[in-house]
């Protein structure tokens, strides 16, 4: 399978503080891969870089070839990246489906003066933008909520919302930061099930960031460990949990030993 | 009695009835008691009342385009105050649309928005008027009165581009920041306003420019054709009044599918949460240059108008307070709703034009009585008094009290509701 998304050593620094140390990482199309670490390991910005919210120091991405580094947002957006946000950024007073809609921003072809004079191309494409965004609501279980203020949703459909926004920018690539974060296990359970139709029935690729273990073990095909800004495991999530370093980063250590001996162990 | 209001105006016969029976009446009043600002105040209530009544659309169209179109116009004429009164509405309408884009719809708060207005109304002021001829030289200038039209588009044209200029440098400002550098911004045109009258006078500085040309009556000879003689005191504030109307008009209806379209739509994701917006795909820079220029041309095609209206302008016009009162006819009636600004623009206008100075009139005649009261005579009372100078205090309380109270404005935003069709079955 080809490589959709690739990084060649990342690092990012805050300041004194390196979030990323020169991570390399690879992902292949068509799969759903897992990103782990205990809590400032560098997840998160890992996605902020891939989305173009920060530009690295050094190292580059490429997303199918081309690359992303120094690129805006929105134009990551439009050649097929699309993410959700740890701590969920919904346009909270606008509804449910004017969130959907807003996702689409990068695929509408109408101009200005489109909608201004409301000529037959803007009112077909407008229609198409609706019928599509009911779709998408469908797939993502929130049809019968459409209407409602995205702030007034409950916590759960809040997430599968910025899901399905998303999902409207028709990206190749889907980035998801914690996206069972505070649901109960049969909410994650369903959540988990959406994601392999979406890679099933619409050829996604799907990374995801999670701490719930049962999750990263159920879905993902390849699990990457960050520690510290730096990747300290990759591989089949079997293996990649037998791994010492990283019940090291998790648990602790058990006595103090260099850090090469463990990882020799 | 509001419970019954709601009730009658809920269903479409009874709420047709009762609109009408009341525009009648309020304009029955104004026509026979024309000094009278409380019946005034109550046609305009009733106006508004229009559009709260349930009715079918094209009657509520045709009712708005009656009572505004000719009901207005005829009681102008009996009190051309009322005349001025409703042009100077339409002005501040007008603005509070352009600005209710930039800060209701794409959350960038703007506090110079007059600078715009100052920039349309200089527009044709330097070449409607001799100025011009001292910038190029010889004596080509005044533009004939037809230019005016044109200058409404040039107006638009660069008010459009003065908001992509401001645009350029704060964009990665918001918030606070932004505030402040827009507040420069407007502080800045009226400056140069007031000075750039050496070397080259292109302002004429704090003495203003006058005469500025008055659109063309091109519609006299149909006038005399019809009997009437056309008389220029008469003719121009309903020919003004006219074309605020419709620039009005094309406001709310710019407004109005901006705001419903994807354009509006990503607006308003930028002010709900740019980083969030950005990463869903739109594009920052283009969006939110998209939304000064919008804004900022609305204000350029009223300066125009303002500047043939008033024949005269100077700097004096276009002051900071200006683009507060703006801002605060937008936070009254409902930041983001089209009819909220309207209702904020009325409100705050009729304000400042009847309600204060009507209570200050009325704090003179009382004084020049001079009745005795408890052992004191009024006509002791300090001119200090006089409530028309405590305008702005008085905007003050009422934007304190809304915030308190009603922080989301008189009219806020609503969202649209919209049935979603079936998918389609692949």
């Amino acid at each position: 399978m080809a490589t959709l998304l690739e990084a060649r050593g990342v690092t990012k620094k805050f300041g004194g503080l390196t979030a990323l140390n020169n991570v390399d990482f690879e992902l292949e199309e068509g799969r759903i891969a897992s990103i782990i670490g205990p809590n400032g390991a560098g997840k998160t910005t890992f996605f902020n870089v891939f989305t173009g919210l920060y530009v690295p120091e050094e190292g580059v991405v490429r997303f199918r070839g081309s690359t992303l580094t120094g690129l805006r947002p929105d134009q990551i957006t439009a050649l097929g990246v699309c993410r959700t946000f740890q701590n969920i950024r919904l346009f909270k007073n606008m509804t449910a489906v004017e969130n959907v809609l807003v996702g689409m921003h990068a695929r509408v072809g109408s101009s200005l003066w489109g909608a201004l004079s409301r000529n037959q191309h803007w009112t077909r494409e407008e229609a198409a933008l609706w019928a599509r965004a009911a779709e998408l609501l469908d797939i993502v279980g929130l049809r019968g909520r459409a209407n409602e203020l995205a702030r007034n949703l409950p916590y759960g459909d809040q997430r599968r919302l910025e899901i399905g926004r998303a999902l409207a920018s028709k990206p190749a690539l889907l980035l998801l930061d914690e996206p069972t974060a505070g649901m109960t296990q049969g909410e994650a359970r369903s959540l988990m099930a959406l994601l392999r139709r979406l890679v099933g029935d619409l050829g996604l690729t799907i990374l995801l960031i999670e701490h719930n273990m049962r999750v990263v073990m159920e879905v993902s095909d390849h699990v990457t460990v960050l520690d510290y800004g730096e990747k300290i495991a990759e591989g089949r999530a079997t293996e990649v949990q037998k791994d010492p370093r990283v019940i090291e980063a998790y648990l602790g250590r058990r006595k103090w030993t260099p850090r090469a001996e463990a990882g020799d162990a | 009695m509001i419970a019954l209001i709601k009730t009658l105006l809920d269903k479409p016969l009874p709420a047709t009835i009762v609109v009408v029976a009341l525009l009648g009446v309020t304009a029955w009043g104004v026509a026979h008691f024309p000094r009278s600002i409380v019946v005034f105040m109550l046609f305009q209530a009733s106006i508004f009342l229009l559009y709260f009544a349930r009715m079918p659309r094209w009657l509520k169209m045709s009712l708005t385009l009656g009572t505004l179109g000719v009901l207005m116009p005829v009681l102008g004429t009996i009190n051309a105050y009322y005349m001025e009164i409703a042009i100077q509405v339409g002005i501040f309408v007008a603005l509070a649309l352009g600005l209710n884009i930039v800060v209701g719809l794409a959350g960038l708060l703007d506090l110079g928005y007059v600078a715009f207005f100052a920039v349309g109304a200089y527009s044709w002021a330097i070449f409607g008027s001799p100025q011009a001829n001292l910038i190029f030289g010889g004596d080509f200038f005044p533009l004939s009165p037809w230019w005016f039209f044109v200058f409404l588009f040039v107006g638009v044209g660069v008010t459009a581009g003065a908001g992509i200029l401001l645009g350029l440098p704060v964009l990665r400002l918001h918030g606070d920041y932004l505030a402040l550098v827009t507040l420069g911004f407007g502080e800045v045109i009226r400056v140069l306003a007031n000075n750039l009258d050496k070397p080259i006078n292109f302002t004429n500085g704090p003495k203003g420019i006058t005469p500025i040309g008055r659109p063309p009556i091109f519609f006299a000879p149909a006038l005399r054709a019809v009997g009437i003689e056309p008389d220029p005191n008469v003719i121009y504030p309903l020919y003004l009044y006219a074309l605020v109307l419709l620039i009005v008009g094309a406001t709310v209806l710019v407004n109005r599918r901006l705001e419903d379209s994807h354009i509006g739509r990503a607006w308003e994701a930028i002010r709900e949460d740019q980083t969030a917006a950005e990463a869903m795909g739109v594009p920052l820079v283009r969006m939110k240059l998209l939304a000064f220029a919008c804004g900022a041309s609305f204000a350029g095609a009223v300066g125009v108008l303002f500047s043939a209206k008033q024949i005269f302008i100077n700097p004096e016009s276009f002051t900071f307070m200006e683009s507060i009162g703006v801002l605060a006819m937008i936070i009254l009636g409902g930041m983001g709703s089209i009819p909220g600004a309207i209702l904020g623009a009325t409100v705050v206008t009729v304000l400042n034009l009847q309600v204060l100075k009507g209570l200050s009139l009325w704090f003179n005649e009382l004084r020049n009585a001079g009745i005795e009261i408890f052992g004191y005579n009024l006509a002791n009372l300090p001119t200090q008094l006089e409530p028309a100078k405590y305008e702005r205090m008085v905007f003050g309380l009422i934007i304190v009290l809304m915030m308190i109270f009603r922080p989301q404005g008189i009219l806020p935003a609503r969202r649209r509701t919209r049935e979603l069709t079936e998918p389609t079955d692949p």
